[in-house]
């Protein structure tokens, strides 16, 4: 029994997956951030398996993912930061953060 | 990758990180929604050891399933007045269709193409070579990833920062049932207040 490449990336296809769901269907804001978080680790698991399997184009180092990794979880954990205070402020104007019920710019 | 106990570690932790994701969306209550994705960064942070991306690794733990899950969990309890329910919208079923569709499409995609796959080693020394990569190679990307941080820091904190909490009677009309004046007149509050 061997673990390869297709393995990881069919893992990482079907957590992008859930996390795109929970970012489409849930209510409260703070689960569809969580849902963004989600697919961002999905990501990362597959440029962490490309990585570890694949030849790298242009005669990059095979540690170029790794890199790229520490990069999207930076990004990822700034954007958590200002989103969450996004809603925190919404919060403090409209005492929710439903969003079916933040809809003042709907025509 | 051969071996028994990368190979079962690789499917248990895969069961687990599926399962966890699985558990955000059936739960019914917030508070075990930020449990179970937590979980699932631990369970990611597995995956990537058995990868032998030991630093990425580490930090995925030290900052999604440290820092993340604890921020997410502070701005739940700073949203007190909101519904703790694991609600959804109306679109619960198109989005699992098109989440279905899009990830099928993906996991076909991948299992189809020829990847150019090199029988390569464990990586032996990560974090020297990564950070010997972060100032030589990639030191552009880093600086601007040093900006990126302090302008989300600043940013975070001026809107964290300004205007005066939701009075009273905003706290209270925000239950279901509303009438229409009072909405108007909450929105004309919600305007002077900031």
């Amino acid at each position: 029994m061997r673990v390869t490449l297709e393995h990881y990336l069919v893992v990482s296809a079907l957590l992008f997956g859930l996390g795109l769901w929970i970012a489409l269907a849930k209510r409260n804001a703070i689960i569809i951030l969580m849902g963004v978080e989600l697919m961002l680790n999905a990501v990362n698991l597959a440029l962490i398996a490309f990585s570890r399997f694949a030849a790298m184009p242009g005669g990059r180092p095979p540690l170029a993912g790794h890199v790229f990794v520490i990069f999207v979880i930076t990004v990822a954990a700034a954007e958590a930061a200002v989103a969450l205070a996004l809603a925190v402020a919404v919060y403090r104007n409209r005492a929710t953060v439903d969003i079916d019920q933040i809809n003042l710019l709907k025509l | 990758m051969e071996g028994f106990g990368v190979v079962s570690a690789f499917w248990v932790l895969s069961a687990v990180a599926v399962v966890s994701a699985l558990g955000i969306i059936v739960s019914r209550n917030l508070l075990h929604a930020v449990l179970w994705l937590i979980l699932t960064f631990v369970a990611l942070a597995g995956l990537f050891i058995t990868l032998t991306a030991d630093f990425v690794a580490v930090a995925q733990v030290l900052v999604y399933a440290g820092a993340v899950g604890v921020l997410v969990v502070f701005a739940i309890m700073l949203t007190p007045s909101s519904a703790r329910t694991n609600a959804e919208t109306r679109f619960f079923g198109p989005g699992l269709l098109v989440a279905a569709a899009f990830s099928t499409v993906l996991a076909y995609v991948a299992l189809a193409t020829d990847w150019p796959v090199v029988a390569r080693d464990a990586f032996q020394t990560t974090a020297q070579e990564i950070g010997s990569l972060l100032v030589t190679r990639y030191v552009l990307a880093f600086e601007l990833a040093s900006l990126v941080l302090i302008v989300a820091m600043v940013g975070a904190i001026v809107l964290v920062r300004g205007g005066r909490t939701v009075p009273e009677e905003q706290v209270e009309a925000a239950a279901p049932a509303e009438s229409e004046p009072e909405q108007r007149q909450e929105q004309t509050t919600a305007v002077q207040v900031h």
